[in-house]
């Protein structure tokens, strides 16, 4: 309510000094303060992972995380992976494969498969299923988007690309 | 600097001399969803914004003795509230009825409830502030004083003389009767070898949109004009009705709906909030805003199904079904959903039920009944899901009482592929369905005797897997038989205006809505085939009232068949348009001349005549050098409505592998198959994935879902942590395939897709669990199939 706090967060690369109230969720931040609405808010419970955004470098919930928690630390969205060409492949593969419909999921589940992607290169289809499933997505049936992150696996192992390198130093 | 944007993908041989329809293109709007760069309406910025929140009842059925919102009017930040009576003087009641659903009855509903609350989660007070917060802040402030009355949540009470009635002027709990039978059916049951009889239960569910229902109006003293920008399917609906109970003149409404995030039927209904909301915007004279939250979803967009059904078979000895006979009753809350009310589920299970099967004898009985729950009305499938389950349950039942395989049985019963036209024993009219095709393909597809063997080894090992089919009629393309005829004001047409730009490219509006199906994906590949232009040149207009044709908007599977004809007729047009320019231009018969890739060719020699870009320089800019008699003609409407049959039917047939775990009453879904038959593929890709983000919805009706309610009408699971919605990890691989009968009541041929999967899912899936535990001798026939029911059903508890 009252009492507003000084932040300075980096959002994709670029500090933001703001002042907020320390009950403002990262995703309600991110959407009304810096105007980027790109992670959306779906459950507000931390369940369908619309929000999903990367803190430091790991994919945590815009709806659970409070802006303040995240003073000081650096905080990445999908505008700002789109437009580091970070998952170009990703967005590609999804494109190709008609990994979307409505699209309201999808920035978090990108985030997702790129944290999938960096993490488990070597996940085959059933744990590429696990791994998206703490992101709800009601107009696939998911099977679309688990053969985009195959492809996208398949690929960056074939070039020989080191996913490591694309992690954000903490 | 930007990169220079890559052309889209395209389809092997792109000179568009195939064509683009039947090639997976990808969706060209799709890119800017996959930066995060959508326009939900929830993204969109407005000066002067306030934000708006209900006060909802806690009851499921209450009086109000006294609402007292002075403590809540002094809180931070707040602009004003208001009770129903205030918001009631900007916005006029609504009776949702339809004449051709005879005797339908339904009070008056207004969009903020006077005197009483009829269901928990109704909205009985509105305040608005300065931003979300501080109004849900002030919320806490607002006293009200109630005085509970009964709650009747067990539709099987609804019409029990010593149930209270919940709308006294009503007469009694009944919204809507309907009887239907043919002349022969009780000799048929009398007749009859074999005759099976059970009872299925369907639970509540609803859409879960990822995307709450959102809504920005923004009213206009000065000229008393209304933009409503809302996440909706129907925007020229919506235009009729903001007009019509806000009394503004319809041209002086504006509805625009940008990216919508999921609908499935949700977005397609007049929500009490919704109008309130735009009822605040003018009388507040600025922007207001209003977003449905979690709980306020589950709480208040619409649910749907709640179905008890008691059906009868018949058949001969021989495995002829000679007739069926359903009792269908449904709860649906306290009000019938405005305009499209809420007898019609009810209606279609009536009329479907048996759809796919060559019997003569039917006979139906349905009882709509109202109760103290939250509103049911359309929701993907809208019936078929239990008239499938419903039908496909008991033939199952009869094959197994006949001693005979599901599938022979189902290929002995089929209606004949030779039949068509077909008039079905509840009156529907089918033009050419492919039954014993798609039956065949799918036993081939899913390897059906080998699954059959590998079944049996397995039971002997303990495993208990079960193979389930689910044949299937679908509605699509409806005429105006489904909402016009009954005095809806839904548009059963739809338009699309095509206009060459002095560049040569193409704009193309249409009034069928894009909800991510890939409306507009089509809409450019159907223009870019009839023009002879490449995709890149098209750019496609959808969801604003003020720029697009008139039309119904999306629904009922319509979005494709209906919109998409009405581009290929708007686009033959303009391509003649086109081509009588260059004709002029170039002093020659216009019938020697054609268009491919974005230019006029000789279609003698093959030789190029010159680009679309220099026939829109002379039409727009030169026109002074065409002879004097000549006018061009560069922006084509044309309209398309479905005329002939009530309904464009589709059909397939669906199959389901799981495994049964008899100890914990867990299912393991294995595989999924579909044969199906949506007429012209317009977009291969677009149409199987659709397919299966249909039958994820159905299993998840058929498994998880459930809107739980306690006997006093408490929904208990409002939140996506207690409200299972299917998962990733939980669902099959599924396997699409087609038969394609294009229909002949268009040109283009496309019949639609959008709900095939949810009509068909949970009975494939129902009897494939029942199959499984057939040597258990145990059957599951109430939906969401849980482990405890099955458990149950398995003796365990």
């Amino acid at each position: 309510m009252s009492g507003k706090r000084q932040t300075a967060i980096t959002v994709n690369g670029v500090t933001e000094n703001r002042a907020v109230e320390p009950r403002m969720h990262l995703i309600d931040y991110l959407r009304e303060e810096c105007g980027l609405t790109g992670a959306h808010a779906g459950c507000e419970h931390g369940v369908c992972g619309a929000c999903t955004v990367r803190v430091d470098g790991d994919i945590v919930r815009g709806c659970l995380t409070l802006a303040v928690a995240t003073d000081g630390r650096r905080v990445d969205t999908i505008e700002g992976l789109s437009d580091s060409g970070e998952i170009a492949d990703l967005q590609q593969a999804f494109h190709e494969h008609n990994a979307l419909q409505c699209g309201f999921c999808t920035p978090g589940m990108l985030m997702a498969a790129q944290d999938l992607v960096r993490e488990m290169p070597d996940a085959s289809r059933e744990e590429i299923r696990e791994y998206i499933s703490g992101n709800y997505c009601r107009c696939t049936g998911y099977q679309a988007i688990v053969d985009a992150i195959e492809a996208v696996l398949k690929a960056r192992k074939a070039k020989g690309a080191a996913p490591q390198a694309l992690k954000v130093v903490k | 600097m930007n990169a220079r944007a890559e052309l889209p993908v395209s389809a092997p041989g792109t000179k568009t001399d195939t064509g683009y329809i039947g090639k997976s293109i990808p969706r060209a709007n799709a890119k800017r969803l996959l930066q995060g760069r959508g326009a939900y309406t929830d993204d969109l910025r407005f000066p002067r914004l306030a934000h708006v929140v209900f006060f909802r009842s806690p009851h499921a059925h209450a009086r109000i003795v006294s609402l007292d919102l002075s403590k809540a009017r002094q809180s931070p930040g707040v602009i004003a509230t208001f009770d129903g009576r205030a918001i009631a003087e900007y916005c006029t009641p609504w009776v949702a009825v339809l004449s051709h659903l005879k005797g339908l009855k339904s009070p008056a509903q207004y969009a903020v409830a006077i005197e009483r609350a009829c269901w928990q989660g109704e909205a009985v007070a509105a305040i608005i502030a300065e931003t979300r917060a501080q109004a849900e802040d002030a919320l806490q402030l607002i006293e009200v004083e109630w005085e509970e009355l009964p709650a009747l949540t067990d539709m099987e009470l609804a019409l029990d003389p010593a149930t209270p009635v919940i709308h006294p002027d009503l007469g009694d709990n009944l919204c809507f009767h309907r009887d239907f039978t043919t002349e022969g059916v009780d000799d048929a049951f009398a007749h009859a070898d074999v005759v099976v009889e059970d009872t299925f239960h369907f639970g509540r569910h609803t859409g879960v949109t990822l995307e709450g229902r959102t809504i920005v109006a923004d009213y206009n003293p000065a000229q008393h004009s209304l933009t409503v920008y809302q996440g909706t399917q129907a925007p020229h609906m919506m235009q009729d009705i903001m007009s019509r109970h806000l009394n503004i003149p319809e041209a002086n409404v504006r509805v625009v709906s940008k990216d919508v995030g999921g609908s499935f039927g949700i977005k397609v209904h007049v929500y009490p909030d919704e109008m309130a909301t735009a009822a605040i915007s003018v009388m507040l004279r600025r922007p207001v805003k209003f977003i449905a939250d979690r709980l306020e979803s589950f709480l208040t967009d619409i649910h749907a199904r709640e179905h008890r059904v008691r059906t009868r078979l018949a058949a001969t000895k021989e495995g002829k079904i000679l007739a069926f006979e359903i009792d269908d009753l449904t709860g649906i809350g306290p009000y019938s959903v405005y305009p499209r009310t809420s007898g019609i589920e009810g209606n279609q299970v009536v009329n479907l039920t048996g759809g796919p099967y060559a019997h003569k004898e039917y006979r139906a009985r349905l009882d709509v009944v109202f109760t103290n729950k939250n509103v049911t009305c359309q929701y993907r499938g809208v019936g078929h899901p239990i008239a499938v389950a419903v039908t496909e349950g008991i033939v199952d039942l009869a094959a197994q009482k006949l001693g005979m395989d599901p599938a022979e049985f189902r290929r002995r019963n089929l209606i004949p592929d030779d039949a068509y036209p077909y008039t079905f024993p509840s009156g529907l009219k089918f033009e050419l369905l492919s039954h014993h095709q798609c039956l065949d393909k799918l036993l081939a597809l899913m390897d059906y005797d080998k699954l059959r063997a590998e079944q049996a080894e397995l039971r002997k090992q303990g495993v208990y897997r079960g193979i389930g089919l689910a044949a299937m009629i679908e509605v699509t393309n409806p005429s105006p038989a489904f909402y016009g005829v009954g005095g809806a004001r839904i548009s059963a047409q739809d338009g699309a205006t095509l206009r060459l730009e002095p560049t040569g490219m193409v704009t193309v509006l249409v009034s069928v809505t894009e909800q991510g199906q890939g409306n507009d994906a089509v809409f450019a590949q159907i223009a870019a085939t009839v023009l002879g232009i490449t995709m890149e040149k098209v750019k496609v207009v959808t969801g604003d009232t003020e720029v697009t044709p008139y039309g119904g908007g999306t629904w009922a599977s319509r979005g494709a068949g209906i919109g998409g004809e009405a581009v290929l007729q708007s686009a033959k047009v303009l391509k003649s348009n086109i081509l009588d320019i260059a004709a002029a231009i170039l002093s020659v018969d216009k019938g020697t001349l054609d268009i491919t890739a974005n230019e006029v060719y000789d279609k003698l020699t093959g030789a190029t005549k010159m680009p679309l870009a220099e026939v829109g320089r002379v039409g727009y800019f030169r026109p002074d050098t065409l002879p004097m008699d000549f006018q061009s003609e560069l922006t084509v409407t044309r309209h398309y409505t479905p005329r002939g049959y009530g309904f464009t039917f589709t059909n397939g047939i669906q199959a389901s592998l799981v495994e049964v775990d008899p100890d914990t009453g867990f299912v393991k879904l294995l595989k999924h198959w579909v044969v199906e038959d949506c007429g012209t593929i317009l977009n291969p890709m677009l149409v199987d994935e659709q397919m299966r983000g249909g039958i994820v919805q159905g299993i998840g009706g058929a498994m998880f879902e459930e809107c739980l309610y306690s006997a006093d009408g408490q929904m208990l699971n409002g939140s996506m942590a207690d409200y299972l919605v299917p998962m990733a990890g939980e669902m099959p691989d599924m396997v699409i395939a087609h038969v394609e009968s294009p229909t002949k009541t268009s040109e283009l041929g496309a019949k639609g897709a959008g709900e095939a999967g949810t009509a068909g899912a949970p009975a494939a899936v129902m009897n494939a669990i029942n199959d499984a535990m057939l040597p258990l001798n145990a059957r599951v026939t109430s939906q969401p199939f849980t482990p405890e029911k099955i458990l149950r059903a398995l003796g365990k508890v």
